[in-house]
This record gives C-alpha cells, sequence and structure tokens, in this order.
C-alpha cells in the first residue's frame, strides 16, 4: 500500500522514456523512473514508530538498535543518487551537442542511423 | 588474495592521475606521450597480474569487516578466467590506441575514461556483493557511455544517446532487483543470499526479481530481441573502444554476471535462455548478410556469437558450460582483432564502406593476413580456435538430447562463413583501386596489437589440451556448475 | 542589448548584496556537514553540493570573470582529481599500514567517542569525497552554461560566449 506511490512514478517514467518525442521529455522520464527506485529504497528501510539512526551520548546501543529504523538503504540510496546525477549530467550533455549537430530536439528527424 | 586489490586500485589511480596531469603539465605533447606511457605499462601491468594468477581463489573482507558487516572480493576460476581475458585485451587495445586515436583531439581523456572503464569491468568481476556489483557495473557503463560519442559526430552522438536510454532502463531495473533481494533476506552479500534462497521457498517477488535480472542483463548483453543499441554503438565508437565494447564489456557485463546471478545465487533452471540463444544465433547473422558498412556487419555479428554462448549455457551440462566459456574467450579475441583492423582501414582509407575498398592485400598485407586469420576462426575453420569451440558446443547440444539446437548452430556458423567470405572479398582481394594505390601498412604500434591477438588466436587452440585445460578451462566450469556451493568460497 | 548585459554581467545591485553577505555563511556550513559527517547526518557528498552551490551562487549572481579568477577551469579539474587520489592514497595505505585494504589505521579510544576526530580515515574520506564532488558538480554547471548554440549563416553553432 505504501509503495504506490514508487510504482506509479516508476510506470510514469518509463512512459516518459517509451512515449515522449523531445530529447528533453526522454532525459526527464529517466530521472523519474530513478528517483522513484531511489524512494523505493528509502521505503524498505522503514520501520513503525521507529527513530532516526543517529546514536547519542546519552542512549543504549542495544536500545538503539531495536529502534531505530534501517540505516542501510539510507547509504544505499546516496550512492544511487549520485549514480543517477552522474547519467543525467551525461545525458543533458549529450543532448546539447546533438542540437548543435541536428537543429532539433524532435527523435523522428534525428534518424540517420538506420539498417 | 592482495594481488586482485591491484586491479582495482591501479587503472582507478591512472585514470585520475591522467587527468590531473592536464593541470600540472603545460604542453600538449608531453601530455599526451605521458598519458600514452602511463596507460600501456598500467594495463601491462593488469594483465601480467591477471594472467599468473590462474588458481589462486579466496575471498578478501575490504577493511577488515567480517562478511556479513562489510563487503568482500570473491575470486573463484569462472572470474580469474575472465579477469584475464579482459585485462588482455585491455592491453592490446591501449597499445593500438597510441597511435589510432591521434586522429582525435583530447587524448588524455580518452585514456582516462578508458581506464575508468578497465576498473568497472576488473570490480564486477571481483565483486562478492551485490550492490558493490551494481555500483561497478555503473562505473563501466557510464564510462563507455562517453567513450561510444567520443569523436563528436552527428551519428557517434545519435548513437551514444540511444545506448545510454537502453543501458540506463537496465541499471534501473537492476537497482530495483537488488532492492528486492535485500528486503527478503536482509543481507546484500551474494554468498550469504545463496545460501538463504536455497533453504527458502520460491515466492512470486523472488521470480519478479529474477526476471528483473534477467532482462537487465539481457540489455547489457544484446541478446535479440534487446539487441537495439549495438548495431548503431559499436560502429560509432573509435576503433580500440569497439574491440573492448564487443570484446569483453558486453560479455563481462551480460554473460558473467547472468551467470552469476541465475546460476550461482538463484540456483535456477537455466534452460529458458534456449529459445533466446538460438533466436539470436540466426537473427544476427540474417541482418549481418545485407550489411555494406563493415563495423556495423561486424557488431550483428557479435549478436550472433554471443547466442553460441547463450545457447552453450542454457544445456546445463558440463559439457556445454566447456564450450560456452571456451566460445567467450575465442570470441574476445578474434573479434577485437576484427574490430581493430577494420580501424585500421579506417585510419588508412577513411572510409568503412565495403563497396569503396579492394584488393587491400597488395597494399596493407599485415592487416590483410591477420584478418584472414579472424575471419576462419570466427566462421569456424580448423586448426584455429573458433573450430574448437563451436564443436564442443553442437557435440554438447547433441549429447543433451537436442538434436535440433545443433542444426540451428551449424546453419548459423555456415551463414557466417559464407558473410566473411564476402567481407575478405570485397576488402582484401579483387582489384585494387587507383586512389588507393599509395596507402601504406597501418603505423607499428598498430601492426604490433594485431600480430599479438592473431597469435592468440592460434595459441588459445591449444586450451583443448587436457593439461592446460585443467587450468584454466575446468575450474571455470566446475566454478559455474557448483551453484549454490558458492557460498563456500567465504569459508 | 539587454540580455547581453545580462549574461555577461550578472544580476540586480540586490541580489549582488545578499551574496557577498551569504556567501561565506553557505561555505562554513558547508565545511560544518563535510567535517561532522560520522556523527550527524551528511558527509562527504551532501557537503559537496552545499560547497558546489556556493561557486554556482557567485557565477549566477556576478558573471563569469569574477568566478574564473577564483576557480578556471583547470584549476578546477585539478582539484577534482585531487580528491579521487587523496580518497585513494588513503585506502592503499590501509593496505600498507595494517596489511588490510582500506583498513580504518587510526586508533580510537572510548574516551574519544563522540568527538570530532573519533572517525578516524572516515575524516579524511569525507574531505577528499567534497572536494572532488565540489569540483565536478560546479564544472559540469559551468561547461553546460557558457556554451550557446548559435545560429551563424544558416548552419548551427556552438560558440563559448566570452
Amino acid at each position: 500500500m505504501i509503495y504506490t506511490a514508487c510504482i506509479a512514478l516508476f510506470v510514469v517514467g518509463l512512459y516518459g522514456i517509451c512515449c515522449k518525442k523531445n530529447l528533453i521529455k526522454i532525459v526527464l522520464g529517466f530521472i523519474i523512473m530513478d528517483y522513484a527506485v531511489n524512494l523505493f529504497i528509502i521505503l524498505i528501510g522503514y520501520r513503525k514508530n521507529g527513530i532516526a539512526p543517529i546514536l547519542d551520548k546519552t542512549m543504549d546501543v542495544n536500545k538503539f538498535a531495536l529502534n531505530s529504523v534501517d540505516p542501510m538503504p539510507q547509504a544505499i540510496v546516496l550512492t544511487a543518487i549520485v549514480i543517477g546525477l552522474a547519467v543525467t549530467a551525461l545525458m543533458v550533455a549529450v543532448c546539447v551537442r546533438i542540437y548543435e549537430r541536428y537543429g532539433t530536439f524532435d527523435i523522428t528527424k534525428i534518424r540517420k542511423l538506420k539498417g | 588474495m592482495e594481488r586482485y586489490i591491484y586491479l582495482i586500485l591501479l587503472p582507478l589511480g591512472g585514470a585520475f592521475i591522467i587527468a590531473a596531469l592536464n593541470a600540472a603539465v603545460k604542453s600538449r605533447d608531453t601530455r599526451n606521450i605521458t598519458a600514452d606511457i602511463l596507460a600501456n605499462l598500467i594495463t601491462l601491468a593488469t594483465a601480467g597480474i591477471a594472467l599468473t594468477s590462474f588458481g589462486i581463489n579466496g575471498s578478501y573482507s575490504v577493511g577488515g569487516w567480517p562478511v556479513p558487516l562489510g563487503i568482500n572480493l570473491a575470486a573463484d576460476g569462472f572470474s580469474i578466467l575472465m579477469l584475464a581475458t579482459v585485462n588482455t585485451i585491455a592491453f592490446c587495445a591501449t597499445l593500438y590506441s597510441i597511435n589510432y586515436m591521434d586522429q582525435y583531439t583530447s587524448k588524455r581523456h580518452y585514456y582516462s575514461l578508458f581506464l575508468l572503464m578497465l576498473t568497472g569491468m576488473n570490480g564486477v568481476l571481483l565483486s562478492g556483493d551485490l550492490f558493490n556489483l551494481f555500483v561497478f557495473i555503473e562505473i563501466a557503463s557510464i564510462s563507455s557511455y562517453a567513450l561510444v560519442g567520443f569523436g563528436t559526430e552527428a551519428e557517434e552522438l545519435e548513437a551514444s544517446f540511444k545506448y545510454m536510454v537502453m543501458g540506463g532502463i537496465a541499471s534501473t531495473f537492476i537497482l530495483l532487483a537488488v532492492t528486492i533481494l535485500y528486503s527478503s533476506f536482509g543481507v546484500l552479500n551474494m554468498a550469504n543470499i545463496s545460501q538463504a534462497i536455497s533453504v527458502s521457498s520460491q515466492t512470486p517477488l523472488l521470480k519478479f526479481s529474477l526476471f528483473l535480472f534477467i532482462a537487465a542483463f539481457s540489455i547489457k548483453a544484446a541478446i535479440i530481441p534487446f539487441h537495439a543499441w549495438l548495431p548503431d554503438a559499436h560502429p560509432a565508437a573509435p576503433a580500440p573502444v569497439s574491440a573492448m565494447l564487443s570484446g569483453v564489456l558486453i560479455k563481462t557485463l551480460g554473460i558473467y554476471t547472468m551467470i552469476r546471478i541465475i546460476m550461482n545465487i538463484f540456483a535456477a533452471d537455466v534452460s529458458i535462455l534456449a529459445p533466446l540463444g538460438i533466436i539470436s544465433i540466426m537473427i544476427g547473422v540474417l541482418l549481418a548478410l545485407g550489411q555494406t558498412d563493415m563495423k556495423r556487419l561486424f557488431a550483428y555479428h557479435s549478436v550472433s556469437q554471443i547466442g553460441y554462448i547463450i545457447l552453450g549455457i542454457s544445456l546445463g551440462t558440463p559439457l556445454g558450460i566447456l564450450g560456452a566459456l571456451f566460445h567467450l574467450v575465442n570470441h574476445s579475441i578474434f573479434k577485437s582483432l576484427l574490430f581493430l583492423n577494420s580501424g585500421a582501414v579506417a585510419y588508412r582509407l577513411g572510409t568503412r564502406e565495403l563497396n569503396d575498398m579492394g584488393g587491400l592485400n597488395k597494399v596493407m598485407p599485415i592487416t590483410g593476413g591477420t584478418s584472414f586469420i579472424a575471419s576462419l576462426s570466427i566462421a569456424g575453420m580448423p586448426p584455429f580456435n573458433g573450430f574448437f569451440s563451436k564443436l564442443i558446443i553442437i557435440l554438447a547440444c547433441v549429447q543433451a538430447g537436442r538434436p535440433g539446437f545443433a542444426l540451428w548452430a551449424v546453419a548459423g556458423s555456415i551463414l557466417t562463413l559464407s558473410s566473411f567470405m564476402k567481407v575478405q572479398k570485397f576488402a582484401f582481394f579483387g582489384k585494387l583501386a587507383e586512389k588507393h594505390k599509395q596507402i601504406k601498412e597501418a603505423p607499428l604500434m598498430m601492426s604490433i596489437s594485431v600480430v599479438i591477438l592473431a597469435v592468440l588466436c592460434i595459441a588459445t587452440s591449444l586450451l583443448v589440451l587436457p593439461k592446460v585445460k585443467n587450468i584454466v578451462l575446468q575450474p571455470a566450469v566446475d566454478a559455474v556448475l557448483a551453484g549454490a556451493e558458492y557460498a563456500k568460497i567465504i569459508r | 542589448m539587454n540580455d547581453e548585459k545580462k549574461i555577461s554581467g550578472g544580476m540586480s545591485e540586490v541580489v549582488k548584496t545578499v551574496c557577498n553577505i551569504l556567501e561565506g555563511f553557505i561555505f562554513v556550513f558547508g565545511c560544518y556537514i563535510v567535517l561532522y559527517g560520522q556523527l550527524s547526518p551528511g558527509g562527504g557528498f551532501a557537503g559537496g553540493v552545499i560547497l558546489a552551490a556556493v561557486f554556482i551562487l557567485i557565477m549566477l549572481a556576478f558573471g563569469k570573470e569574477r568566478i574564473l579568477k577564483i576557480m578556471p577551469r583547470k584549476r578546477g579539474a585539478f582539484i577534482e582529481a585531487l580528491g579521487a587520489l587523496a580518497f585513494l592514497a588513503v585506502a592503499w595505505a590501509g593496505l600498507y599500514v595494517s596489511g588490510i585494504f582500506f583498513k580504518n589505521f587510526i586508533p580510537t579510544t572510548a574516551a574519544s567517542h563522540f568527538n570530532l576526530m573519533s572517525g578516524g580515515t572516515i575524516l579524511i574520506c569525507n574531505i577528499a569525497i567534497a572536494l572532488k564532488v565540489m569540483a565536478g558538480l560546479f564544472l559540469v554547471f559551468f561547461v553546460l552554461s557558457i556554451t550557446r548554440v548559435v545560429l551563424e549563416g544558416d548552419k548551427l553553432k556552438m560558440v563559448k560566449k566570452q
């Protein structure tokens, strides 16, 4: 139930990649799909009525381990966000260069490679 | 076991030292020469380490943290075989690019990206942890997206964008599948997950994640019907990058990871891959018959030969896997050789169209001779290595009780032979055109690397001898067939 | 003509004054997030993004000339590679000092928990990553924004707007 938003975002992103004709909209679809997976990863680590995974001086370690949300997905998501950023930056740079060569962002006109 | 760390550390450090040279050194020629020398020394060192490590298995916990808490590097027979292949081809490709990349600008950026791609591939082969595998897959993929569009002409950028979008979708699927596995089991280590799956029941969630993995790795390995990026991306890249992409990248990111996930972690039934293999063989060859662009023809043949490897694996018998792994090594060698030769022809002539060439054997004997050896290897003629690996796959099909597959494989082989005879006739034999009479042979470094690969073509057919096979190929087959016993590597 | 002035000169006086006041504070805040990465949320990447935001803010408010005096392209590329090499040097030093790759070889005692120096090599790694992210993000933004595609004759051409 809580993952409905993730699945909806993922499908919207996939629709953007498959069905849109503008290069920039394809890049946006890819970004949305990436963030949908990141949201899914964060939501997996949730524990009901859990506390943030920061250890205080006054806290007992065992009680902390029983109460906190899972910190591992947060580390995974940090890396995944960086990777998404790198791919996005590269895509946008290639899009700008394609505009210089072809004069358009429309993928039905960028069709020099055939066969 | 520490030697495997240097396989990741050396190329990564080299990539950033070459990038830092940009600001520290003033003159452009010094920068290029230093980048050349440094990159070649690094790939020579990694090739040396990888080729002398047969038999050193084990797992290494990075940072001293014990296994379920920390990540580990794990090397078994299969990893070691692929490491030797990848690093040897990388060394030949960097040797080749000393001369070839003079026609592009900013050679140092090329070497940085190339060494990053090599780091990513070495990391994929050595990682023992699922998320670590994903990160290294991304490092290798992003570097290859940038390398495909390196000479920024119109067609190369279009090919790079197409490759980027499809590769990005595959990476997102991999991340989703890794997350589903983490949420089911709570650990990310490959050995622990494989033990946990072997004692748990097959829930639909696990089947969904297996399906996502197969789809993602099929896109990365360019199996029909996910091959659409490959005929555009491989011709558009510079020739040594095409050799690396078609020779080792699609195998490391596609075939190696698929075998690890399906056979060692999930221990599932592999025969679902058999139809994909057969379709890849036939459609790849049929689409290649009508091409006139040399590199595009080679790219379609890559799709077809990957079909042979998938067919061998899907049989599941020891002989089938032996044939598949042997064909994997062989295909790396002769496909890289073919792409490097086409690069030499393009370097001297300036064109890739088969109809414009003719009679090049008279002016470029080394290129013509090595290309002839590679064409005979890929078509499966004795005594070259392609013959032995295809023979083992066909025999394994018959032995596993599926003679129909063997017939399809033989038909594919005959069509491959005809296609390459066409290439040889159009490009190298025949009449030499007037405008090509002044062409010289390819420069020295390019010729040396091409000759090394041609010698390896003949030398790897010695891998069928029992004594050599037991050191090199048999540990790989045992590691793949061990299935869920992969966990024993952690001790 | 107004567009020309805007692209090369930056923004209005209000923006420039506020930016002059704020950039120091944002920089210190970014450094705090980097250095306390082992005790509170943040760390190398988040702090690096904030530090990059300082440079992007200067570039947006004042224009290209001022940022090219502080961080020209070559210096940015060098800092970026330096960050990555520092990270690798720390990892290799773990192997050299104590025989295990990437090991945390700076000893910490129980008395120093929850202090700044309680993480060992994590502190150095955070700083290295912050350097790389700061230089990398700023360079990506800079390169994407200074090149423009203009119509020259009847062909499109990419020019570096000086």
